[in-house]
């Protein structure tokens, strides 16, 4: 009778997830279906927030795509997520940086973090 | 057999193959073990009694402790009498588990919802709250509860402030997502009336 929730939760999360924060420049590769194959769709971008909830932690990556702003939401303990890799760590004072949608060009710099 | 006893661990989320996040609630059902039988002869029905979760013995009575020396079985905290069809499958002292449910698809699951207390008109039935401000006095009132002289009563069934959880309630057609014959869990889709580490009552649809 020892068993309890978080022992199944530890179960469906994934052990090895790179270490990222909000600012952060990252690629997210997720598996997408075309047909009958199976390939791997790169989605960089910059890291608007991460929502620490455990087994529905999610990130949300904000890019340019063409000349229009795309943000995706994604499961971090997703199967179809095959990997996230950190790029370029970011330094932001704010866990979340909503405020990087109001901003365009040089504005919306964000300055290396050394680590 | 067509139910069990089991206890709620609480909720989580699983995924499946194309990355749907399927909420569960986790249930631990079982070692449940047969009690004793309830024959025609005797007392006119087919069931079979089972205990679910042990108890220390010198926390039961005597009575408790004869009907499951009788039965051979170490004295359990939960008894529940489920319908079966022949009872020479189900042995007094037979351990039962989430094993049994491996090709179940729909359960109906009955629990004790959480306990509220006596709450009021808001909490209990959803009614709207009065102005907080502005010198009113009817900020969590439930307002009028009838007419005038006709029809000079109130009706029955008048929703009003009351006790509010701390009941029986059932959940039907649930679906199983996922049955662990070893460790005794279903995984059954959407939330499960009552706390973590309740007692749920688990029925075949």
């Amino acid at each position: 009778m020892s068993l309890n929730i978080e022992v199944i939760h530890q179960e469906n999360t994934k052990s090895e997830l790179a270490d990222f924060r909000a600012g952060d420049t990252v690629t997210v590769n997720v598996k997408v279906i075309e047909g009958s194959k199976e390939r791997i769709q790169p989605f960089k971008g910059v890291v608007i927030q991460k929502k620490n909830t455990g087994i529905a932690t999610t990130l949300t990556v904000r890019k340019m795509s063409g000349n229009v702003f795309v943000e995706r939401i994604f499961p971090v303990h997703s199967p179809r997520i095959d990997s996230i890799v950190v790029d370029r760590p970011g330094k932001v004072r704010q866990s979340r940086i909503y405020y990087m949608r109001d901003l365009r060009g040089k504005a919306a710099r964000i300055s290396e973090r050394q680590v | 057999m067509n139910g069990i006893l089991a206890k709620k661990l609480g909720m989580t989320q699983l995924f499946t193959e194309q990355g749907e996040c399927v909420p569960v609630t986790v249930l631990e059902a079982g070692p449940c073990v047969v009690v004793c039988h309830r024959t025609e002869n005797k007392e006119g029905y087919k069931a079979i009694q089972i205990g679910f979760g042990s108890k220390k013995e010198q926390r039961a009575n005597k009575a408790e402790i004869g009907h499951f020396k009788k039965a051979g079985v170490d004295v359990c905290e939960h008894l529940a009498e489920f319908d079966v069809s022949d009872l020479e499958s189900w042995p007094v002292g037979k351990e039962i588990g989430a094993a049994d449910f491996a090709d179940v698809k729909q359960v109906n699951v009955s629990g004790l919802s959480k306990g509220r207390g006596f709450a009021g008109a808001i909490k209990r039935h959803g009614f709207h709250s009065g102005p907080r401000s502005h010198g009113t006095h009817n900020m969590r009132e439930p307002g009028s509860t009838s007419a005038h002289s006709y029809p000079g009563r109130v009706f029955p069934g008048k929703k009003m402030p009351g006790q509010y959880g701390n009941k029986k309630v059932t959940v039907k057609h649930l679906q199983v997502v996922k049955v662990d014959g070893e460790r005794n869990l279903i995984f059954v889709r959407g939330a499960v009336p009552g706390p973590k580490n309740g007692v749920i009552v688990v029925r075949k649809d």
